[in-house]
């Protein structure tokens, strides 16, 4: 029959279709390499507001006594999560290059132990690269007793190379409930 | 007769009958005709369930169904209407003529066509079986997102959200099927003499479109994977709690979802050209000006997709870039306008049902696109943003710049495809049925979307209430109009006034010089063009 024997055709066809599937499968993995591409760019850009999530080391670099910034701190909670969280000071005006702490403060409103995951954003965009957090509650998760209140530091100083036209900064917070648990 | 360029024919020149002649057949013009069927079926199914959610917008407040059901039924009628109604139909148009357009005795992969189609009806009853399912307590019903999967809900919903991964993934495999198969029938089987510049613009419209299939539906199925996986297997793409970024969902789902609004509408910009010139009864303009359109669309296509999350926040030389990018698509897009208006210029024209559709069609998809511009605009769109003004767009291009168009072509082929013709006068009172119900339907739809209604809601202030009055009554007009689409089809396949080869008077191409119907096995012997 006509499998046994192919045409030339069939052959040429055969080997074409082969062509386009390697373009499917190419465009099947770069669909799963836009992921760390995202993180990448995100990271590199600033979109997002993703701000660098491991401890920076402490700052060697002078403080820049000529000019001061704002950073304004928001906060909220994720649905799922029975928690009321918010900053104890809702900004600081501080010079670049000098660290300073600030306290955020948590309570576990459920008759459970719960433990939330805060993840940050910064806007502008811009901005987020040059927030350099020492010391945050947003490292790792959180666990919190039924009822139990915590205060959650922040240590943390603005980068001197931060472009002269930001004069202000939001920092947010949102707690998540950690993912895994029931 | 030649027996070496088909030697596949032989197999089924004594084809089953019944049942197993469709479920095993491989013949190019079977498959076509299974597709179209699918396609007119689920047209009815989609179509069903959208009367039911004008209903229950017939008056503010809630009537006759919960939130939860409504939303159930606002995704499965995109899903269904998009993946199972327009693109079949483009498939099925292709099955059928791009083999009798160019040349050739089938199309060029036979076995993995017959499997492409037989992919669709599996995926259509996954997307509806929740439905189904919860009736007898099982599930809470179907996929509740919209048709755009966004995360977090999606990652939240119940098992509909996971039939409809399963159908998405079905519905890709047949498609990038179909797509290989017509970029293989288009490279290597056009009649001799036939160079890529003297193909049919119905076969350029659709080799692009297939390019933009195998380039993007991976993407689709990429992301719908990691859903599934977000959703039972711990990982967290999309869960920003566990180091993902719902935001990034959006970009994979618009890398795929933009380009798939040219998938949709690039097989009808190459028919719709061929339309205006047989009843225009003068050559097509512009035939090299309307490839490279098409290609400029085509590339820009898969570069401005974030134009669907402007509201999502992005830097402002993104919004920019993503602004300009977007309009730029207007400009090619004014040329194929041009061609498509110099075709008409002057031509000694009639007025048939397929050229009613046709012309109907440039005007009212012409307005889709003009509305499309203002949604591009940074600043509008933070208004318009999920608001009506957005469907009314889509639905400008969708349904009169999508479904209008399939049926200028079901109404301009169907007697080639039958051998008879359909009835002229029943015809064209469908056509103005629907013109006018349809924008008795989607005009209104603008005005609450400017105001300020939100989409995907089941209940609206009640400044909205005349509006949304009328416009479900001319979406019950639209709806039940179709039944006359569908009655035309039935008789003109069962019988009627006997069709000539060439049907219509200034008809140009191969497909015209078959007989009506084409016999089972059309150009065995391939004819060579000038
Ligand atoms: C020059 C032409 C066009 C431009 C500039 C344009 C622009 C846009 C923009 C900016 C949006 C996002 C609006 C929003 O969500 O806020 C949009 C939505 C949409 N457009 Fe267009 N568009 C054009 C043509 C088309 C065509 C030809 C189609 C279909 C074949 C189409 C289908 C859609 C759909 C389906 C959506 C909504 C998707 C959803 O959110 O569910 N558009 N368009
Ligand atoms: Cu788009």
């Amino acid at each position: 029959m006509a499998d046994s024997n192919p045409s030339q055709q069939q052959v040429a066809n055969k080997k074409l279709a082969m062509k386009v599937l390697y373009v499917v499968v190419g465009s099947l993995l770069f669909a799963f390499a836009l992921v760390p591409l995202y993180d990448v760019l995100c990271s590199i850009t600033g979109l997002n507001g993703k701000t660098d999530n491991t401890a920076a080391t402490l700052s060697k670099a002078k403080i820049d006594n000529t000019r001061v910034v704002t950073v304004q701190f928001v906060s909220a909670v994720m649905p799922g999560l029975g928690w009321n969280f918010y900053p104890k000071q809702t900004s600081i005006t501080l010079h670049p290059g000098q660290i300073e702490t600030v306290v955020f403060i948590a309570k576990n409103t459920t008759t459970e132990t719960v433990s939330g995951q805060a993840v940050p954003s910064v806007t502008p965009g811009k901005a987020s690269s040059h927030l350099k957090k020492i010391e945050c509650f947003c490292f790792v998760n959180q666990a919190l007793k039924s009822g139990e209140t915590k205060e959650m530091p922040l240590r943390f100083f603005v980068s001197p190379d931060l472009p002269e036209d930001v004069k202000e900064m939001t920092l947010s917070y949102s707690f998540f409930k950690a993912p895994d648990q029931k | 007769m030649s027996t070496t360029t088909v030697a596949h024919h032989e197999e089924h020149s004594d084809h089953p009958t019944g049942i197993m002649r469709w479920l095993t057949t491989t013949n190019h013009k079977d498959i076509g005709t299974m597709y179209l069927t699918f396609s007119l079926v689920m047209f009815l199914v989609g179509g069903a369930m959208v009367l039911g959610i004008r209903a229950e917008l017939f008056q503010p407040g809630l009537q006759l169904m919960n939130p939860d059901f409504y939303n159930q039924l606002i995704g499965v009628h995109a899903l269904i209407m998009i993946f199972a109604a327009l693109m079949p139909a483009a498939t099925g148009f292709a099955n059928w003529m791009i083999p009798l357009q160019i040349g050739a005795p089938d199309m060029a992969l036979p076995r993995l066509n017959n499997w492409g189609f037989w992919l669709l009806p599996p995926s259509a009853i996954l997307l509806t079986l929740p439905f189904t399912l919860a009736l007898f307590g099982i599930g809470d019903g179907a996929i509740a997102t919209g048709w755009t999967f966004y995360p977090p809900l999606s990652v939240q919903g119940g098992i509909g959200v996971d039939f409809a991964i399963f159908a998405v993934h079905l519905l890709g495999v047949s498609s990038v099927m179909g797509s290989i198969n017509i970029i293989v029938t288009l490279f290597n089987m056009r009649a001799p003499g036939m160079t890529l510049m003297k193909m049919p613009m119905f076969a350029w419209g659709w080799l692009i479109t297939a390019f933009l299939l195998v380039a993007t539906i991976p993407v689709l199925a990429g992301a719908v994977t990691m859903l599934l996986t977000d959703r039972h297997f711990g990982t967290h793409f999309f869960d920003a709690a566990g180091g993902g970024d719902p935001i990034m969902f959006q970009h994979l789902f618009w890398f795929f979802g933009h380009p798939e609004v040219y998938i949709l509408l690039l097989p009808v910009w190459g028919f719709i050209p061929q339309i205006l010139q047989t009843f225009s009864r003068k050559p097509m303009y512009g035939y090299k000006a309307q490839v490279y359109s098409l290609w400029a669309i085509g590339a820009l296509a898969v570069v401005v997709w974030a134009h669907h999350f402007f509201t999502a926040g992005m830097p402002v030389p993104a919004l920019l870039y993503f602004m300009y990018s977007t309009m730029a698509i207007s400009l090619p897009l004014a040329v194929l306008f041009f061609c498509w208006i110099k075709t008409m210029w002057k031509g000694s024209m009639s007025f048939e049902t397929p050229m009613l559709f046709a012309v109907g069609w440039i005007i009212l998809f012409g307005i889709g696109g003009l509305t499309g511009l203002v949604l591009a605009d940074v600043a509008a769109d933070a208004q318009y943003h999920n608001s009506y003004f957005v469907v009314a767009h889509f639905h400008y291009t969708l349904f009169a710049g999508g479904i209008m168009g399939i049926m200028a072509g079901v109404y301009y082929w169907l007697p080639k495809m039958t051998g008879h013709m359909y009835n002229e006068k029943l015809g064209k009172l469908h056509f103005w049925l629907t013109a006018i119900s349809f924008n008795v339907t989607f005009i209104p739809q603008f005005f609450v979307g400017l105001a300020g209604m939100p989409r995907r809601i089941p209940d609206y202030a009640l400044q909205f209430a005349e509006f949304n009055m009328i416009s479900t009554i001319g979406a019950f007009i639209l709806g039940f109009s179709q039944l006359l689409f569908v009655y035309n089809i039935i008789m003109c396949a069962k019988g009627g006034q006997k069709a000539t080869d060439k049907v219509w008077e200034g008809a140009e191409g191969l497909e015209w010089t078959l007989s009506s119907p084409p016999p089972y096995h059309s150009f065995n012997e391939q004819p060579v063009i000038k």
